[in-house]
């Protein structure tokens, strides 16, 4: 069993350098249109270990009623969204390399397919959780106690007010099988999240307000993993620390990377980076 | 089961629109057995406290919270549960619209969304309670459809059909207790086409919610002076019913009535829908005009906006005789 998790992470491991590498050639793709490359690199080994280890999903049946529903509340983290789905199969090589082509499957914010496995659009933050919160209630509803909802959430996101309804929300309908994964990259699209809007303790916020917390290395995978094994009677908050534009030195905690244009040279030195690497 | 009695139809004219809509409310799960019903803390307000009393799983009261109970409800929707939403009109509109915008008009989760007390009736409370941007703002985003019913019995069967329409939703309740009636019998109502009320030649009145009435009562004091006219109830504002405004061109003057801004509602369907046209009669808005006024009684807002039955006769008098002057 400890051998079958091992391998599980070391696959997860390797998943993680290329997506990260699809994560680049996705943003040479977007031309001078540019992607979010920050907020997506951040969420490489939450995106990685939840759609390879953790979530019951099946590219070929989308519509499954017992899978489990990923929802990105973070819109703008398509890369690692979509770098991840690829390896899943939900996506063909052209799909990636379409990514902002005019009227491509996937677009610079998540647009609602479920035949491909996208349960919906986002874009606007401050929605994903009530979504997932309303998920949740139908499913229950539904007799379906099995089936876990994931919605991962920018720390910036967290500005946001109608994330606290949200958790207010899921904590009062005793809402178990929720699980919300904050990406605390510490940036924001103006600067650093402290001084933009101070979140402070955001493990203490989720707590008050009623839910389970984990906080961990959000670029460790057996932190995540064993993170998402937590058994409890509320709502899961996952605290991933995290850094923005993790993985590629240049891009690393700057704000900058939040949203910007790749270009052939700063891919191929990035390119060799993560080459470096394996 | 519904039954279109004289009794009933009082009964709910009494209640007001909100009672009415709880009355249809105890019918939805008959209808279809995955209702839900979501509030932001206007359980009572919303007429559904014998719903709450029968059906307590499928009512989830959110809170005072619109943005997460529009969430919520897409969530729900999206789930293959259907979903109502009650608040106020104002807060459906304005304090959402975003929710509203991105879950039911871009991802198209069919909310039924039922915005209360909308127009002026709660005025007393002041302008942040009174609705008359709702429809301009949910008229402009794509995939909505959007009913205005006349009376109580068309809040009931609006409320009906609104559970079994295939898209999204936006109810808008107005008026007070003590409703009106306009319709003292069981007819058809049918989503997106008006209801022909009188037949004439003269002046087309095009009408939805609490205006409608009045077009009735203006449209008999207009006939005692030999201008016959033609009443709509246009109940469905989008998709607007362009068949019957199509039958109305020969008339001298189209008019339309509202409780709502003459900006973006009705009236500026109608507008939008001649402004295609070569030709067509001159078109006059009746409703409330661009401005804020202070709290104040139902009864006086109408009068101040000039909403009351004299002072609309006067209107359409004035513009009925200065046309093509």
């Amino acid at each position: 069993m400890m051998m079958d998790e091992k391998n599980l992470l070391e696959e997860c491991r390797a998943m993680c350098i290329r997506m990260r590498k699809n994560s680049l050639k996705m943003s040479l793709a977007a031309g001078r249109t540019g992607a979010h490359l920050g907020g997506g690199l951040s969420m490489i080994e939450i995106m990685a270990v939840l759609y390879y280890a953790v979530m019951k999903i099946n590219p070929k049946d989308t519509y499954s009623e017992q899978r489990d529903r990923f929802i990105l509340s973070k819109g703008h983290g398509v890369l690692a969204l979509y770098a991840a789905m690829y390896e899943r199969g939900f996506f063909s090589e052209d799909d990636l390399e379409n990514f902002k082509a005019d009227n491509a499957l996937l677009s610079g914010h998540p647009s609602m397919n479920q035949e491909k496995g996208i349960e919906f659009s986002s874009g606007s933050l401050g929605q994903g959780l009530s979504l997932g919160v309303g998920v949740c209630i139908a499913l229950n509803r539904k007799n379906n106690f099995d089936s876990k909802v994931y919605v991962l959430l920018g720390d910036g996101e967290c500005d946001e007010g109608s994330v606290w309804e949200a958790a207010a929300s899921a904590s009062h309908y005793n809402l178990k099988n929720l699980v919300a994964i904050i990406d605390k990259n510490g940036l924001q699209y103006d600067g650093r999240t402290q001084e933009v809007l101070s979140m402070s303790d955001m493990g203490n916020k989720w707590r008050s307000f009623g839910w389970e917390v984990r906080e961990v290395d959000g670029h460790d995978v057996s932190e995540l993993y064993h993170a998402f094994q937590t058994e409890s009677d509320k709502p899961l908050a996952v605290i991933a620390n995290t850094v923005k534009g993790k993985g590629i030195s240049f891009m690393e905690d700057d704000p900058k990377w939040h949203h910007a244009q790749l270009t052939q040279k700063l891919y191929d030195m990035a390119m060799k980076e993560l080459e470096d690497m394996t | 089961m519904i039954q279109y009695t004289p009794i009933n139809i009082k009964t709910w004219s009494r209640l007001g629109s909100c009672g009415a809509f709880g009355i249809a409310a105890m019918e939805l799960p008959e209808i279809d057995e995955n209702i839900m019903i979501t509030t932001a803390d206007l359980c009572f307000y919303s007429g559904l406290e014998r719903f709450r009393t029968k059906y307590e799983d499928r009512l989830i009261n959110v809170g005072i919270a619109e943005q997460n109970m529009i969430g919520i409800a897409a969530g729900m929707a999206k789930e293959g549960l259907n979903v109502f939403a009650t608040t106020y009109a104002t807060f459906a509109s304005t304090r959402c619209a975003d929710q509203v915008r991105v879950n039911m008009g871009y991802m198209q989760l069919p909310i039924r969304l039922v915005g209360l007390t909308a127009g002026l009736s709660v005025g007393v409370l002041g302008a942040t309670h009174m609705s008359f941007e709702d429809i301009a703002i949910m008229r402009g985003i794509p995939n909505i459809t959007i009913v205005a019913p006349a009376d109580c019995t068309e809040t009931v069967k609006a409320t009906l059909a609104a559970a079994k329409y295939p898209g999204s939703i936006y109810l808008r309740l107005s008026g007070t207790m003590n409703c009106p009636i306009v319709y003292h019998d069981d007819y058809h109502f049918e989503i997106g086409k008006a209801v022909v009320l009188q037949e004439g030649k003269d002046i087309a009145l095009i009408a939805n919610g609490p205006m409608v009435c009045k077009a009735v009562e203006v449209a008999n004091m207009l006939r005692d002076e030999g201008i016959i006219c033609t009443v709509l109830d246009m109940h469905t504002i989008k998709p607007l019913d362009t068949d019957l405004i199509k039958k109305c061109l020969g008339h001298k003057l189209i008019i339309t009535l509202e409780e709502h801004s003459v900006i973006g509602g009705l009236g500026g369907a109608v507008a939008e829908y001649l402004s295609g046209m070569d030709n067509h009669p001159p078109l006059y808005t009746v409703g409330i005009s661009d401005k804020f006024v202070k709290a104040a009684s139902y009864e006086y807002l109408l009068e101040e906006y000039g909403l009351t039955v004299h002072k609309i006769k006067e209107q359409i008098i004035k513009k009925y005789n200065s046309r093509g002057k």
